[in-house]
């Protein structure tokens, strides 16, 4: 086989890493993005190459630097050798070993160098309201250091929910007007990794992609690579057959919590949420490591218009994927009832009672007007 | 010599009795009530804690009880003095009004034997915008009582403590100003608090507070117009038209007011499309701003204004319109998720029907007894 052929050891020892775990590693990541192992020689011989590392200027906006934490401890075990041997970080505010206005003048430099060809990360949200002045980074607003770095960038990619829409600076009454990557940049593509933090498994499949192939995966209209946000929570769940079966956790610890059901009546948000979450986990360390792996209901930390903007523990939408018609339904509620004939007409009494006295006094006070004169 | 008389009318009549067979049945669901709980009575439930308990008695009758605070704005702050003859009977309807709130938020306590701890300082929660209107109407209350103080003290020719009385009044009167501009925008803010519950048509975060303000002023310049021109039916007097209309040229501006900041924000926020929706939200919005625009219309025009039949139906529009706001945006609209839905239950419509007919009771009686309403010559001297 031609693939098998590649000569890895320049790559085992830079990287740090064997020739299996790196293919196990290029192999899942493909897997993940629904491609086949041909895809995964791709990548991994893309990876190999040194001269087809891209440049990346990484921008932080408003923001917890909790993406690149995430990337930071994510799976594997020499990752983040892997990440930074995979594209050339050649700025990034937190990782840089340098700093200060010599740092600025580097990244001024890269871009000037390499002129659409360079991949621009944005983390962190772009606060608009007065001129952008809530957010600087040596001395220049986000605002401009978003759209001179977009400028001549070869892709853009808004990684975390504060890049992607805004996250929790958006969060009403949002001081700030912060707004994520797309909302700014109206007219360039950006591709999206919403989550909080995001999914560093979802980044670096997506960048990946790129590396190999040289464009995009294909993304929603949110800008989502479709391989990871194209479903919902809800749809892979492993709690899921306990939703359908009207197995509800009501409170946490009860017996239904204890036992694993589903954790819709506590608030999750997994019906509304768009994320491979269920099927991916968090850091490959199996067990179930995710939010409803471990109990919680689902935040619906990726979702624009659910995470930071409904209640925790409020009931979410269930639009689709509700339980087949002979189970029981979830819209139970308990102590809910609705208007009866006594009660509605009551209402109308009431009302019609005030009604009444005012049309009575209207005619008299017409009348009375009427003789004076 | 007192501008003011008592009407000193036999108490007990046809529509008293009817009041008090009202009354009678409310308190005997309020009975059941503390016997039983709030379950046995109400319809209230995980989604809905609230009911027409706070959203009548408290958030919308608050709102009606606002013509004191409104007169109250005209005569002292602008110094308006030719309507000081219908300030008595506003403030007596307002302090009634403002008791029923506050025995509205008592009576939907769970652990009411609790409520106390609200006035314990180390007890409170300066944070809750619900502490600020909670101390807020109690503090109106007592407000109330001493502002409807010279009424009561001219009834026992209680002379010098009238004269104490008077001296410190003005203190009072601008907390009486105070108190219900701080509150009413409080109640509105209570809104904001329940973020996306709240329908986008009626959820605006930044401006709740100066729309719930501003409606409820309109509302205490109605329910003025609306008590003046019923007990001038009622109680066989000259009507009022003459004052009252004065009081409709403020109602156009503040209407118009709100219905600049009202669609300007569902404009700015893109949300205009959600009017023509066709679904109950933008039913229940198109009724609500016809109920706003139909006053404004009608009173734009002075002969209308002068006519009492036509400035009497634009204030009940603008009471409706103003309590629909209220209905609208705490129970009509509101969504706490999906399988939720709350009607309120006969003996918790009885209780709010009771407690109205009690204060409408206690209205009359007081009037009757003490020197509320203007005396007729003084209205009419003015009429001439």
């Amino acid at each position: 086989m031609a693939e098998n052929d590649f000569d890895y050891s320049a790559l085992e020892k830079r990287l740090g890493v064997s020739r299996r775990t790196f293919l196990k590693f290029c192999t899942g990541v493909a897997a993940s993005l629904g491609l086949g192992t041909s895809a995964a020689y791709a990548m991994a011989e893309a990876v190999a190459d040194k001269k087809r590392r891209p440049p990346v200027i990484w921008l932080h906006g408003q923001e917890c630097t909790g993406p690149t934490e995430a990337l930071l401890r994510s799976e594997q075990p020499s990752l983040e050798h892997l990440i930074l041997d995979l594209i050339s970080l050649d700025y990034h505010q937190t990782l840089d070993a340098g700093a200060g206005h010599h740092v600025e003048e580097i990244k001024r430099h890269v871009m000037q160098e390499n002129k659409g060809k360079y991949l621009l990360v944005v983390e962190g949200a772009i606060p608009l309201a007065q001129n952008g002045i809530f957010c600087k980074i040596g001395g220049q607003t986000m605002t401009d250091a978003t759209a001179e770095a977009a400028e001549h960038a070869a892709a853009i990619v808004a990684y975390g929910s504060c890049a992607s829409w805004g996250g929790v600076q958006a969060a009403a009454p949002n001081p700030t007007g912060a707004v994520g990557a797309p909302q700014f940049l109206k007219d360039k593509t950006v591709v999206t990794i919403p989550g909080c933090p995001p999914n560093p498994a979802n980044f670096i499949g997506t960048v990946l992609f790129f590396v190999t192939y040289g464009k995009l995966p294909p993304i929603d209209e949110q800008g989502r690579p479709k391989w990871a946000y194209g479903r919902l929570i809800h749809e892979n769940c492993y709690r899921r057959p306990h939703f359908d079966a009207g197995r509800f956790a009501t409170e946490f610890g009860d017996e239904g919590h204890r036992k694993g059901w589903c954790l819709y009546k506590l608030g999750c948000k997994g019906p509304e949420t768009y994320n491979n979450c269920a099927s991916l986990e968090f850091n490959n360390i199996g067990g179930g490591v995710w939010p409803i792996g471990v109990g919680h209901p689902c935040f619906g930390c990726s979702e624009q218009g659910t995470g930071f903007h409904k209640a925790l523990f409020s009931l979410s939408d269930v639009d689709t994927h509700t339980p087949p018609n002979a189970f029981p339904t979830i819209e139970d509620r308990e102590g809910t009832s609705s208007a009866t004939v006594t009660t509605a007409a009551l209402a109308g009494a009431a009302v019609g009672a005030a009604l009444g006295a005012s049309a009575v006094a209207g005619s008299k006070l017409g009348k009375k007007e009427t003789d004076q004169e | 010599m007192s501008h003011y008389q008592p009407l000193e009318r036999r108490i007990v009549t046809m529509p008293f009795l009817f009041l008090g067979v009202v009354a009678l049945i409310g308190l005997y669901y309020l009975a059941e009530r503390f016997f039983f709980g709030m379950g046995s009575v109400t319809n209230l439930n995980g989604g809905y804690p609230w009911g027409i308990w706070v959203v009548y008695d408290i958030v919308v009758g608050t709102a009606l009880a606002c013509g004191g605070y409104a007169l109250a704005v005209t005569v002292y702050v602008f110094n308006k003095g030719q309507y000081h003859p219908l300030v008595r009977p506003a403030l007596l309807a307002s302090l009634l009004g403002y008791a029923l709130g506050g025995i509205g938020a008592f009576i939907d306590m769970g652990r009411w034997w609790q409520f106390y701890n609200i006035f314990l300082p180390w007890q409170m929660n300066f944070n809750s915008v619900m502490l600020e209107v909670g101390l807020c109407v109690a503090a109106y209350i007592m407000v109330l009582m001493i502002e409807f103080m010279p009424t009561v003290l001219e009834k026992f020719k209680a002379e010098k403590l009238l004269k104490m009385l008077n001296k410190v009044l003005f203190f009072v009167i601008a907390l009486g100003v105070l108190l219900p501009t701080m509150h009413q925008s409080s109640l509105g803010t209570m809104l904001v608090a329940m973020g996306w519950k709240i329908h986008p048509l009626w959820q605006t975060l930044h401006l709740q507070p100066l729309l719930a303000v501003l409606t409820a002023f309109t509302m205490g310049f109605a329910i003025v117009v609306f008590e003046g021109s019923l007990s001038s039916v009622g109680f066989r007097r000259r009507p009022e038209t003459h004052l009252l209309s004065g009081l409709g040229r403020f109602i156009v501006g503040l209407i118009s007011i709100y219905l600049v900041i009202r669609f300007g924000e569902i404009l700015i926020n893109g949300k205009f499309g959600l009017i023509f929706a066709g679904d109950l939200a933008s039913l229940m919005f198109i009724i609500e701003t016809a109920l706003f625009v139909y006053p404004l219309v009608v009173l734009l025009s002075p002969r209308a204004r002068e006519n009492g039949r036509l400035l009497l139906w634009a204030a009940v529009a603008m009471l409706f319109a103003g309590s629909l706001y209220r209905f609208n945006a705490f129970l009509i609209t509101y969504d706490p998720g999906p399988g939720y839905s709350y009607f309120p239950a006969m003996p918790e419509i009885m209780v709010t029907v009771g407690l109205v007919a009690i204060e409408i009771m206690i209205f009359l009686f007081v009037v009757k007894k003490f020197p509320v309403l203007p005396r007729e010559e003084h209205g009419s001297a003015k009429a001439a």
